[in-house]
């Protein structure tokens, strides 16, 4: 069997935000990490292949830095590493994103695309069913446990107050929650190895079926009109007042405000 | 295609076990305001099988026309045949904007029907308006009028973009469920209903679904709430929210939580406030011993009044509290509840 797991390098925004003196956010100050859902897609693969045997490629877009990553899937266990970079694809919205990320994928074979569900940085959960769209491909998001039987996987997918237990022939893609596995963490050995592995780095030019035109900023339907970071309401009243003080002030607010 | 062809405000208006929900209401309300300011209609896309008494709810709620896919294949929510059936009213019905609830059915819905119509899709937008793009004229370019502008919190609520969907139609965009308003109903009130059916053959993308479990909790949805008692990781232990509990009673309120509660396995998902988890808009938000990281904020700065009790001085929640305790919760929330009694049994007497 053969799986692609996508993964995606962002800001973490977990260990604290930083902020430039202006209050924009200050990329360079905070770690880039594997995306959290795609590292549980990641292990959700890993784990298939140690249960029934599978080759595992991961596959990012993003700058040259975005090595790292794919560094870390490999130390993680995985097989092969496919980095696509290009000045070209740079500013790309989700439509664009996926019309390259399909464009690499249709060089390659696969029983199993895994995304993760959603990028922290950008929050959309568009990429992977677009991807699935562009490759004509089932889609199975919110994916909380994979099982595999013969040409078919069996899904438990997630919904608000329910779950669908959902079987679709293979090749197909799946997003992942974060849930779906707790992800592995590397072995000194497959550090060694990761760093001995060639990544394999491809451009415009090794994308399949894609047309500039739906490539990079200019290819991207949605356009930025503004940017800014986020108003805040003004801080209110804040108070430190011994426990019955503090009960009667709540009080009087709550009071005060028809609440009671 | 001419993009003035492309005309009306049409809503996506999901369903699931043949009930409308709320976030369809939603939407239809976010829709006439929209459709106001175009001098246009709205118009409830419905998907479903059976679904022609469904149709009362939404033209009450404001539709202007609903036009219904019924078919037996559309039983259970399935993205292929849900796709085929909304993509196909885009294709035939054209709308210049196409609006579906960031829910998680319109969250695996809208960009696979974006993509397969060919257009941009905004995700989870808390804020939509008509206007030009560019915002500001820019030499040497055209400035369009009468453009669908999106907005959304990016970066985990750190940053806040709008985005236009210029030279592709329809406009798409997913609407954060709990953010926009839905209007008061109007009894008797009915619409035009256009019966629409693309016909549906299965292919290798419709999966099978071989079991549906509910969850049999007994589930609240706190964005219906309007007093919310939250609780965060300094409630200690999930034995310990026992004083949440009782808080929420007295108050008249429901529990929620914020990531680090569900994350630790002391409270179910169901009960997430946040980026991650559910936006919500009550009356009164207490949180309690919840530091208030900025994804907590992005999913409950919006509610009416804000109340925080925590012991940390410094904690980022009051930032965005009305009214900051600082101090045990341990001590105040018990307390507090005893209050809140004695002052609704005085007043009942």
């Amino acid at each position: 069997m053969k799986i692609i797991v996508c993964i995606k390098q962002v800001p973490d925004t977990k260990g604290g935000v930083r902020f430039n003196e202006d209050g924009t956010l200050n990329r360079g100050a905070m770690l880039a990490i594997m995306n959290p859902d795609d590292k549980a897609g990641l292990e959700a693969a890993l784990q298939l292949k140690d249960k029934y045997g599978a080759e595992v490629t991961v596959l990012t877009m993003g700058l040259p830095k975005a090595d790292d990553v794919l560094r870390e899937a490999l130390a993680m266990g995985a097989d092969h590493a496919i980095l696509v970079t290009d000045r070209v694809l740079g500013g790309a919205d989700t439509w664009a994103t996926s019309t390259t990320i399909a464009g690499a994928i249709r060089n390659l074979d696969y029983d199993l695309i895994i995304t993760g569900r959603q990028a922290i940085d950008g929050d959309t959960a568009q990429v992977g069913p677009q991807i699935s769209e562009h490759l004509d491909l089932p889609v199975i998001s919110y994916t909380q446990s994979i099982e595999i039987d013969g040409e078919y996987v069996i899904v438990k997918r997630m919904y608000d107050d329910r779950y669908h237990m959902v079987k679709a022939k293979m090749p197909c893609l799946l997003t992942a929650l974060a849930e779906l596995a707790e992800p592995r963490y590397m072995t000194p050995g497959g550090i060694w190895d990761a760093y001995d592995t060639e990544v394999t780095v491809w451009g415009r030019a090794d994308l399949k079926d894609v047309s500039d035109d739906n490539l990079g900023m200019k290819g991207s339907p949605t356009k930025i009109a503004k940017a800014s970071d986020k108003v805040r309401k003004g801080q209110g009243e804040q108070v430190i007042l011994d426990t019955q003080e503090s009960v009667e002030y709540l009080m009087g607010k709550l009071d005060e405000k028809h609440i009671i | 295609m001419a993009l003035e062809e492309y005309k009306g405000v049409y809503i996506y208006a999901q369903q699931v076990d043949n009930k409308v929900n709320n976030i369809a209401f939603e939407l239809i309300g976010e829709a006439k305001k929209l459709a106001a300011d175009l001098g246009t209609e709205v118009t409830a896309v419905l998907i479903g099988s059976d679904m022609m008494p469904l149709t009362k709810d939404l033209a009450e709620a404001g539709a202007d026309k609903i036009i219904v896919v019924d078919d037996p294949e559309l039983k259970e929510y399935r993205t292929e045949p849900y796709t085929h059936a909304l993509a196909s009213v885009i294709n035939e019905f054209k709308p210049d904007i196409m609006l579906v609830g960031a829910t998680a059915i319109g969250r695996d819905l809208g960009p696979r029907v974006s993509c397969r119509v060919k257009t941009g899709l905004t995700a989870d937008c808390t804020q939509l308006d008509i206007g030009d793009f560019p915002l500001k004229p820019i030499p040497n370019q055209e400035q369009l009028h009468n453009q669908l502008l999106m907005t959304r919190p990016a970066f985990g609520g750190n940053t806040i973009a709008t985005i236009a969907c210029p030279y592709n139609r329809p406009q798409m965009a997913t609407v954060r469920p709990g953010v926009m308003q839905a209007l008061p109903r109007e009894a008797g009130r009915t619409a035009e209903i256009i019966e629409f059916n693309p016909g549906f053959t299965p292919d290798h993308k419709y999966v099978e679904i071989l079991e549906v479990v509910k969850n049999t909790g007994n589930v609240v949805d706190i964005q219906d709430a309007k007093i919310l008692v939250s609780g965060g990781r300094g409630v200690g232990s999930p034995e310990n929210f026992a004083i949440l509990d009782d808080l929420a009673d007295a108050i008249g309120g429901v529990v929620s939580c914020s990531r680090a509660v569900v994350d630790a396995g002391w409270k179910p998902k169901d009960l997430q406030v946040g980026q991650t988890g559910k936006t919500v808009r009550p009356n009164l938000y207490m949180a309690i011993g919840i530091s208030g990281a900025i994804q907590h904020l992005a999913g409950m700065e919006e509610s009416d009044l804000i109340i925080a009790i925590n012991k940390d001085e410094s904690a980022p929640i009051f930032e965005v509290a009305d009214y900051g305790v600082v101090g045990d919760l341990n001590k105040i929330v018990p307390e507090l509840t005893k209050a809140i009694r004695a002052f609704k049994a005085k007043k009942a007497d």
